[in-house]
């Protein structure tokens, strides 16, 4: 079969860091390949090569057999080649047909008209969902997704890059996203996608490439693979894939949540009178599309949201329920620090809420606890000492415990982040997305490190996007949608197709409307 | 016919950022390289647009700071000034707090040091009257540092324009109080010119000494009050980003409002200094505009107080030598600020130098 891009030797350096080292690999006309790869395994910046983000420092691009320079996006467009990348480069104030016709060619002329026709002819050719007229600030994340591949098709993309599509979608949309690429293929389109879920994988691509700390470690026939194949290929050793569940003990009740409610800054209820207990030594799952109230339930507890009247979260230390159970709605932070409740929260935004990115290992590791004690003077002593401890243990990869943690990799940050909450030996664990982004090792490192805290007695809340984990690491799942309370179910018992089902229906229950 | 086209060619210039951290021995030689450039470029437009000889200009340059001991002890008095506002900065911005009203709180601190002088000098002991002069340029500083302080953490007004504007309502009342103090004489001549009531007092022969000791006393104490106190990493932390400043536990408004208080404090009091120790009068231009110099200094630093002392000296030495230029050979101003510009252009612009390099055509094949 014919190639419709070829890599030679493709070499990629940013400093001492080599993120692409002597890549040689196609693409066929016509197919679907996965690539496939740990975090930093050099995905993203090898892709950004093909699409003119990065100029390699050594090798070659073939598009069509013919060698190419591709010097910028624009150049990339001409060859049609298109990237779909994991943030969107919309804009935010058009509708989808100005977006679309943001990237006309300079000799076209602006015509809205002409442009919505050839963009609905390619939406009824590849069966695209979506209301062209309607502004990006309005749409769902997997509409402006869809919008994106629009918009590379319009311009003539005959070979596309789809950067981690499927992280933001449920698995309805997954479904659909599918279907249109599988369209897409058999117009004889190319399609790259890079993805982490090795289930997908198998499902949508025809051959999968493997990178490994940046080499490449081989391409094999989808039809030849399994998950377990394609793990060894990527680690480079077996791994176990099940998520060890141990059975609670000593369980009691630790935070009761009743009737809690958050209206945002627009006026919109994100939070709708949610209410659930969480018990010690047990890990509650939270299951929901994102955006359905997941961030602003964490952060109320936490004490950096403020809650609508009437909502309640009692915090009970130990069996006993009346003697010191604590109110925290209406507490700061701080407050709740200095009640002696050890609430720790590895927020969803690590480097934006949980970690400052200039600061090094150290100075993060004091984030909480700079302000105990009476010297005006900060102590980095025990900061140091943690720091130095937990990139021992956790083998967090960094220069050194004073290298800015915004230069780590994605793993790495967030090692750096459940390391510092869990050293604060927490009685409530709560997680946003723990692993999101994370490689299959480092995810499995924090659903250990999650476990061990289970076992000394933790309650921990783990808000999660993978279905598969969240059945397989959690012993209850609440299920949010349309930030209700929709339902718990038992991790043991449940499946994914009825955590699917609560996630996108609302049960009608509980009262009118 | 495209992809022939992009066969052809690969991009002329192309730029790789550098190792993570750069050495010090590359930071030194990169800046002493661009020193070399600089000298080079000033002398070839010396010697072809001025017909001068490049070596003399240069010695008449370096001459405006170190000919004479008057004119070190000129620069050094110049540099106090506009090195203490920069110190004033450091703490706003290290917040991203853009502080750009410096000039109006040094000129409100100058305001409230001549009133006091003007109303209390003569009638109160002359150390009453320093303490109430240090003590009212202080506050009227930090009440300047204070209003766009509130206002941003209490209604999230923009602290840029804020500031800015708050430097004109500045300007119009000391324009004010001038006019009422100098009642029918053409200007405003020096204050308690009989007296000399809250003149600083003469050490080693200069009333401005004072004014040096404070400055490098503030030097190490800002230093060390935001690298190593408490307030200082929370000052960096709520810098970063808000939520993680929230997620710690840090109340914000109360950090921004707190540190704008001490960033407008240490304006005003530069403007006691400036007062009592240099000019002992007051006019529109008594902050000269160096609370706009003092942003370039603190920002070229990096909020590193004893950076700023360089760049403050690099700065100060540039314009006496460019004035010296222009006296010493009737050059006009233009052609004296150009070889002082390029000397300034070609230092800033090698910061780029240490953390990227450039990569010409035809050299990557090299690499793999």
């Amino acid at each position: 079969m014919e190639n419709a891009i070829e890599l030679r030797h493709i070499t990629k350096t940013f400093g001492s860091v080599t993120a692409n080292r002597d890549v040689t690999m196609s693409v066929r006309k016509g197919e679907i390949l996965s690539l496939l790869g740990e975090n930093g395994s050099g995905k993203t910046t090898l892709m950004n090569m093909i699409s003119g983000i990065y100029y390699p420092d050594g090798g070659e691009i073939l598009v069509g057999g013919k060698l190419v320079e591709i010097r910028s996006p624009k150049d990339a467009y001409a060859l049609s080649i298109g990237m779909v990348h994991q943030h969107f480069k919309l804009i935010d104030v058009f509708t989808a047909v100005e977006n679309i016709a943001l990237v006309m060619d300079k000799h076209e002329k602006y015509d809205l008209k002409a442009i919505r026709e050839k963009a609905r002819a390619i939406c009824e050719k590849y069966a695209f969902d979506i209301d062209l007229d309607q502004k990006v600030y309005e749409m769902s994340v997997s509409q402006k997704q869809t919008l994106e591949i629009i918009k590379m098709l319009y311009r003539g993309a005959q070979i596309l890059i789809l950067d981690e599509p499927t992280a933001v979608l449920t698995p309805q949309e997954t479904e659909r996203l599918f279907a249109v690429m599988r369209n897409m293929k058999h117009d004889g389109k190319s399609i790259i996608i890079i993805t982490h879920k090795l289930h997908e994988v198998l499902e949508i691509s025809d051959r999968v490439a493997i990178l490994r700390k940046g080499e490449y470690a081989g391409t094999v026939d989808t039809a030849e693979a399994t998950e377990a194949s394609l793990t060894e290929l990527m680690v480079g050793k077996k791994v176990e894939l099940n998520i060890e569940r141990p059975e609670p003990v000593n369980r009691h009740l630790r935070l009761s949540v009743h009737n809690l409610s958050v209206t945002n800054a627009e006026g919109v209820k994100v939070l709708d009178s949610v209410s659930f207990e969480a018990f010690s030594g047990e890990i509650l799952g939270i299951a929901g599309v994102s955006g359905n109230g997941q961030k602003e339930l964490l952060e109320a507890i936490a004490g950096l949201q403020n809650a609508d009247a009437g909502s309640s979260v009692v915090y009970f230390p130990d069996d006993d329920r009346d003697s010191t159970a604590e109110q925290l709605i209406g507490k700061t932070p701080r407050d709740i620090r200095n009640m002696g409740v050890h609430l720790s929260f590895v927020p969803e935004d690590r480097l934006g809420m949980g970690l400052v990115g200039s600061m090094g290992m150290v100075d993060n590791m004091m984030l909480k606890s700079y302000g105990a004690g009476r010297s005006p003077i900060a102590d980095r002593r025990a900061p140091r000492h943690l720091a130095e401890e937990i990139k021992e243990e956790l083998a967090v990869v960094t220069p050194s415990i004073s290298t800015p943690v915004s230069r780590l990799s994605g793993g790495n940050v967030q090692k750096v982040l459940v390391g510092r909450e869990i050293a604060a030996s927490p009685s409530v664990l709560m997680t946003a997305y723990a692993v999101r982004g994370l490689d299959i090792n480092t995810s499995y490192t924090i659903y250990h490190l999650l476990n061990e805290q289970k076992k000394k007695g933790v309650s921990i809340i783990y808000v999660g996007e993978d279905l598969d984990v969240l059945i397989d690491l959690c012993d209850r799942i609440l299920v949010l949608c349309g930030g209700r309370n929709n339902g718990v179910v038992d991790g043991r018992k449940t499946n994914k197709e009825e955590v699917g089902l609560l996630m996108t229906r609302l049960q009608e229950k509980g009262g009118a409307a | 016919m495209t992809s022939a086209a992009h066969a052809a060619h690969e991009p002329l210039i192309r730029v790789i950022k550098r190792g993570e951290v750069p050495s010090t021995r590359r930071k030194i030689a990169v800046r002493l390289a661009a020193i070399a450039l600089a000298l080079v470029i000033d002398a070839l437009f010396i010697y072809f647009v001025t017909g001068l000889n490049p070596l003399s200009v240069y010695g008449v340059m370096i001459g405006g700071t170190f000919s004479t001991s008057m004119r070190f002890s000129w620069a050094m008095r110049d540099l106090a000034s506009l090195l203490l506002i920069g110190i004033a900065l450091a703490p706003a911005f290290k917040m991203r707090f853009w502080n750009i009203g410096a000039e109006g709180q040094v000129l409100m601190g100058a305001l409230a040091t001549a009133a006091v002088m003007v109303n209390l000098g003569g009638r109160v002991s002359s150390w009453l009257l320093f303490a109430a002069m240090l003590a009212a340029s202080i506050l009227a500083g930090a009440l300047w540092g204070f209003i766009p302080a509130w206002f941003k953490a209490r209604f999230g007004t923009n602290e840029t324009l804020f500031t800015l504007m708050m430097n004109y309502v500045a300007i119009q009342i000391v324009a004010c109080c001038v006019n009422i103090w100098r009642g029918q004489a053409s200007g405003l001549g020096k204050l308690n010119m009989k007296t000399k009531a809250g003149w600083f007092p003469q050490l080693f022969g200069q009333r401005y000494t004072i004014n040096l000791i404070v400055v490098v006393v503030l030097m190490v104490l800002v230093f060390c009050y935001l690298r190593y106190s408490k307030q200082g990493y929370e000052i960096a932390v709520v810098g970063e980003s808000e939520n993680t400043a929230r997620y710690a536990g840090i109340n914000v408004g109360r950090v921004i409002i707190r540190t704008m208080i001490l960033s407008g404090a240490l304006c005003g009091l530069t403007g006691f200094l400036i007062v009592g120790g240099r000019d002992q009068t007051i006019s529109t231009g008594t902050a000269g505009g160096n609370g706009f110099t003092a942003i370039i200094v603190a920002w070229l630093a990096k909020f590193n107080t004893f950076t700023m002392a360089l760049i403050s000296f690099l700065l100060i030495f540039l314009e006496k030598g460019a004035a010296e230029i222009a006296s010493a050979y009737n050059l006009n101003d233009y052609a004296s600020d150009i070889i002082a510009g390029i000397i300034l252009f070609c230092i800033l612009g090698s910061e780029f130098f240490i953390n990227y390099k450039v990569v010409l055509r035809g050299h990557h094949k090299e690499v793999r």
